[in-house]
């Protein structure tokens, strides 16, 4: 929080009057960095020895060099998934974007209809994905019609799951229909935090509403929209419990996005050497994209995670 | 970030001495964007409609839901399909769930209050390493690791144990938790650690009597985060555990949708049966709730 900086300079200079005293010492980190360390690093770093391995699950895994690395880039398997994660991903991007933006800006005005509102469409936040995907799965089932009777209504084919755009869509939709509350409420948060004075000067300049959505409201949450767009990114590359509940990577494989194909190969075919190289491809990307727009927004330096949002 | 919804009690501030974060009294402009309000409405009914059918459908006969209208109010309301449920061992899932989130909550509560103390209160490069490493944990799918747990986890001969999913998900948890508990424990003014520290006061109790008693808003954020990653967390129990006994929600209900089959609402009863619990928070613990569930940002 930039209102915290000279304070705390202040604080560093009379730091050399109480010393170091009453200061923890830096073991007490040890504890919680090692477990972390061992469930979630050392993992890391496995899964790309791994990905240099053949393993089977029942036998030690057995050193076989890049060939699981040269088998993935010939892969067109590997090709189509990377190609579905990344359209699934700017799908759910171009379809929460504009809906949280509008939400969220809606939102953050005071009327109490707003607020009644929006405690409603938190609702989905709280159900499980595993949940949420069996309630679409439900809802889309030939046998129970609620598509049958609402699909005409929107021109939607009940049986929309069958197609290989259909379900790509779906999945990007059962997504967001989950997921909308949380970008909704980083927006909100957002859009709250502009300045009123802004809208006020635009309007005594004759200002319209529509160009003052474009010309204060869109640049003042530039950074909100580059966190909500990292989380919904990263989110979105991993969507999983969705699709494997949903359409098993289907119809054939066309949505069989990276997480999927990873866990249909280590754990269905039990070709988990090559399952890690997937594994360890996927986490790259989202490493990059994060760390890209990580850099971007400049959040690694906020001092409070309030900056931003 | 601030997420104001209204009609809730104002925030505690960390500290009484924190400079507050102006909010001037302000007034939107009115009457209010019609675009957006009749987008809001459309979304309204996008929520609501699975919503509905999920509450009704599970509340009606299976010809009536799979033969009839299923938009239409039950005409014969019945709770046969939670009876299916109940009677489908649905009270371990969730005795075994409830294990796991408690047994969660508690490791990264342990763990992680002193990790975060140190890095708020040490300037040294390995707590400040620490922390980064931390902020990057946060970017880490739990794909990217579950090769590599499923091997390690067979070696440390927990597989098909509750511990095989507490553990991990404890750690994927640790990277929000330590980001939200600095974040708060950064606000507890430096004065306040000086007068403790010039009464003679050791880190220990500077810690139990200063920093967690102020930064209790960051705790219960971090509990309830990590209780619902434990109460919805789907990946490790899939790929971790295999037997009936050690069976959670979220794959027992997965389990439930080849076992009722075209049973549709005996599969929604039990999705509803699932909610009931998170609901009953979301209640009666609103605000803390919707911090938890928005991680990173709640605070």
């Amino acid at each position: 929080m930039s209102h915290h900086t000279p304070v705390a300079k202040r604080h560093g200079d009379r730091k050399a009057a109480v010393g170091n005293v009453g200061r923890p010492p830096v073991a007490w980190a040890v504890p919680g960095i090692l477990f972390f360390a061992v469930f979630a690093i050392v993992p890391l770093a496995i899964a790309v020895y791994l990905s240099f391995c053949e393993w089977d699950g029942l036998n030690s895994p057995t050193l076989t060099g890049l060939d699981n690395w040269t088998r993935l880039f010939k892969d067109s398997e590997f090709g189509q998934a990377a190609w579905l994660s990344l359209l699934l991903t700017t799908v759910s991007w171009l379809f929460q974007t504009p809906v949280a933006l509008l939400l969220g800006v809606w939102a953050a005005g005071r009327q109490r209809s707003r607020a009644f509102l929006s405690a409603i469409f938190f609702i989905p936040l709280l159900l499980s994905t595993t949940a949420i995907a069996m309630l679409f799965h439900a809802l889309l089932d030939p046998n129970f019609g609620v598509i049958q009777t609402i699909g005409p209504w929107l021109g939607i084919d009940p049986n929309v799951m069958g197609s290989s755009t259909g379900a790509l869509l779906v999945v990007a939709f059962v997504g967001g229909w989950q997921f909308m509350p949380f970008h909704t409420l980083i927006y909100q948060g957002g859009a709250r935090q502009i300045p009123e004075v802004l809208y006020q000067a635009a309007s005594i300049d004759g200002a319209g509403m529509v160009r003052q959505f474009f010309h204060i409201t869109l640049p003042q949450l530039r950074h909100t929209m580059t966190t909500s767009s990292v989380l919904m990114i990263v989110g979105s590359l991993t969507y999983f419990d969705t699709v494997l509940i949903m359409t098993k990577g289907g119809p054939g494989t066309d949505t069989t996005i990276l997480p999927y194909l990873m866990y249909r190969t280590g754990f269905q075919t039990y070709d988990l050497g090559y399952a890690a190289a997937i594994a360890t491809a996927l986490v790259v990307v989202a490493t990059s994209i994060s760390l890209l727009m990580v850099r971007l927004s400049g959040f690694g330096s906020m001092r409070s995670t309030r900056e931003g949002m | 970030m601030s997420i104001d919804t209204r009609p809730v009690a104002p925030r505690r501030d960390a500290t009484p001495t924190a400079p507050r974060r102006g909010r001037p009294a302000r007034r939107r402009r009115s009457p209010g964007n019609p675009v957006a309000g009749f987008g809001s409405l459309i979304w309204l009914l996008i929520v609501l409609v699975p919503l509905y059918t999920l509450v009704s459908a599970s509340l009606m006969h299976q010809d009536e839901a799979l033969n009839g209208d299923p938009l239409a109010i039950p005409t014969d309301p019945t709770l046969d399909n939670y009876n299916t449920v109940l009677d489908s061992g649905f009270l371990t899932l969730i005795g075994n769930t409830a294990i796991v989130a408690v047994a969660t909550v508690a490791i990264v509560l342990v763990l992680s209050v002193p990790v975060a103390y140190v890095a708020v209160r040490t300037r040294s490069r390995l707590s400040s390493l620490a922390f980064r490493t931390f902020l990057l944990g946060v970017a880490i799918p739990a794909q990217a690791v579950i090769v590599p747990l499923y091997l390690m986890i067979g070696k440390m001969g927990l597989y098909d144990t509750l511990w095989a999913i507490i553990l991990p998900t404890a750690a994927f948890a640790m990277p929000v938790a330590v980001l939200v508990l600095s974040g708060t424990m950064r606000d507890v003014s430096e004065e306040m650690y000086e007068a403790m520290s010039l009464d003679g006061a050791s880190p220990v109790r500077m810690l139990w009597q200063l920093a967690v008693p102020l930064s209790r808003a960051g705790i219960s954020t971090v509990a309830i985060f990590s209780a619902l990653q434990a109460w919805n967390g789907f990946l490790f129990p899939l790929i971790l555990t295999q037997s009936e006994e050690q069976r959670v929600l979220t794959l027992g209900l997965f389990n439930f949708m080849s076992q009722f089959g075209v049973n549709i609402p005996a599969v929604l009863a039990a999705i509803v049966l699932s909610v009931i619990p998170i609901f009953a928070v979301y209640l009666v613990a609103r605000r803390a709730l919707i911090n938890g569930l928005m991680g990173v940002g709640g605070k």
